[in-house]
């Protein structure tokens, strides 16, 4: 257990320079750079609030930051896992030449897309600060709780990231199919749609139930928009999910990750 | 004085199939074909041998006799199916030069990137940039996207990184032949440096010259076997009169 915190401490530097290099790549030749990661939600905000606020109608109280918070929480894990799985068959090279302990791929990818989401949350304040402004919503020191829900989000990833990462290096179908499960994943998160409209559809709501990502929305939008801190069974449960995903992946990846070697 | 490096009995084995199961379906069809169990095939067998520090070993062998791979088990790379590999210390690993590079950014930020794949510290790069340049003669070129440079020049720098900060164990695998002749003195040269300083190297070179000149005991391997482990003179004798004679 010490040595392996020594020897995480010793490629921390690593993952500074993988997390700056992929910044960087991500960035390049763009003229607004980051300003991308804040620039896009609120464009793509812009769009789904036109379009669900007239055609479909959904009474959600401040729709855009309802819909805004949704997706921050659903695109940090998607983008990040997404980009976990391909870690480590991405890095072939790499695990072929040096050693380097490998759990660092799919890590970095995951906290490279954390950092994003942190530039991405200033989208949020300005909104939440325009509808203040509004006399729409009310600042609250919950607000300052934002970061739990993305904590309990990142250590789920973590864990998820680093199973799905190993499966793929033995069966490469899993690129193919994680994209179908991302957008079934994203309809079974209430990111667009309110929690009362699947009153006309009682049996979704078990599987909804199942789903993490529920649970960390729902959490960050208690915080952030309706000034509630969520009590300790709400916490209690996303703990859960995060430790039962990091035990499972770490577990699985630990097992399997002498063996990448051969297939990648 | 201990050993650096202790190999007991180590043996690698790689499933040789002539193509890579990895789709479900290929995985079903071949479950059923009773196709999955591949044929098996030892890349090394029982191979033991221990290197004393601040020893220069090396390997010999034709091509596929397992050198590389004796190496990455070394190195840490490859986990052996069988045995066990013993190592003390810090180990630069040189099994490809430049392996680490990201050819989109530049010499500058692969110093960086590239130094901390060998797990040294933010603070030693910085200590040591300037001196890694200067001995990769890029001084005017340190801005530049690294694949705008040369393989000549590519593996001037790797080679500077991975070595300027003094590995306890250094390995080198068929990489001293990049480059043009002043580099490859330098780089010889380099290496005596830090072979009087206590590191421990292990070489696989092509040119059995440089082995003889370089090393002190030499490990002949053929078909992942050891044939033969001595002396310098003994073993690159009987080796050059085998390929000559086979
Ligand atoms: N990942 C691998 N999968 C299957 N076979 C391999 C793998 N790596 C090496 N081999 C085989 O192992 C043998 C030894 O390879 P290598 O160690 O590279 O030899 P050398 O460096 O002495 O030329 C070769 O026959 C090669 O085909
Ligand atoms: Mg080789």
């Amino acid at each position: 257990m010490k040595k392996q915190l020594q020897t995480f401490l010793k490629y921390r530097f690593l993952l500074e320079n993988l997390i700056s290099r992929d910044l960087k790549v991500k960035y390049r030749r763009s003229v607004l750079g980051l300003c991308w990661s804040i620039l896009n939600p609120l464009l793509m905000m812009l769009i789904i609030t036109a379009v669900f606020s007239t055609i479909f109608r959904f009474e959600v109280e401040n729709f855009s930051i309802y819909y805004l918070t949704g997706w921050l929480i659903f695109n940090f894990v998607s983008e990040s896992t997404t980009a976990a799985l391909q870690s480590i068959v991405n890095s072939a090279t790499l695990i072929k030449k040096v050693y380097i302990p490998k759990y660092i791929f799919p890590l970095e990818k995951i906290l490279f897309s954390f950092v994003n989401m942190f530039f991405s949350m200033i989208a949020v304040a300005i909104m939440i600060a325009v509808a203040c402004l509004m006399g729409n919503m009310q600042l609250s020191w919950t607000m300052l709780l934002f970061p739990v829900p993305m904590l309990y989000a990142l250590v789920f990833c973590i864990g998820f990231g680093m199973l799905i990462a190993a499966i793929n290096v033995f069966f490469r179908d899993m690129g193919h199919l994680y994209s179908v499960c991302v957008t079934a994943w994203m309809y079974l998160t209430p990111i667009i749609y309110p929690m009362e409209a699947l009153d006309r559809a009682q049996w979704v709501l078990p599987i909804i139930k199942c789903n993490p990502l529920y649970y960390y929305v729902t959490y960050f939008r208690d915080v952030v928009m309706y000034n509630t801190v969520p009590g300790p069974a709400d916490n209690l449960i996303c703990i859960g999910f995060s430790l039962a995903f990091l035990l499972l992946g770490g577990w699985v990846f630990k097992r399997t990750q002498d063996r990448f070697i051969l297939h990648i | 004085m201990g050993n650096a490096v202790e190999v007991s009995n180590v043996s690698m084995r790689f499933n040789m199939s002539k193509d890579k199961v990895d789709s479900i379906k290929e995985y079903m069809i071949r479950l059923v074909k009773r196709q999955l169990f591949f044929e098996e095939f030892w890349a090394l067998k029982e191979v033991s041998f221990s290197v004393e520090k601040g020893d220069v070993f090396g390997i010999v062998g034709l091509n596929g006799s397992g050198k590389s791979t004796l190496l990455k088990t070394i190195s840490g790379i490859l986990k052996p199916t069988e045995g066990r590999v013993y190592t003390e210390g810090v180990i630069s690993p040189m099994i490809e030069l430049g392996a680490g590079f990201d050819t989109d950014l530049t010499a500058r930020e692969n110093v960086f990137l590239n130094g901390s794949v060998l797990g040294f510290s933010r603070a030693q790069m910085k200590e040591k940039f300037d001196e890694i340049v200067e001995f990769a003669e890029l001084q005017e070129f340190v801005d530049v996207a690294v694949k705008n440079f040369s393989s000549g020049m590519v593996a001037r720098l790797a080679f500077s990184i991975a070595t300027v900060i003094k590995p306890d164990i250094l390995i080198v695998d068929e990489i001293l032949a990049v480059g043009d002749f002043l580099f490859q003195q330098k780089c010889e040269q380099r290496i005596q440096e830090l072979m009087s300083g206590g590191t421990t190297v292990l070489i696989v070179s092509h040119s059995i010259e440089q082995i003889e000149r370089l090393c002190h005991r030499v490990l002949w391997l053929e078909h992942g076997r050891m044939r033969m482990l001595g002396d310098t003179q003994e073993v690159c004798g009987l080796y050059k009169q085998a390929t000559r004679d086979g």
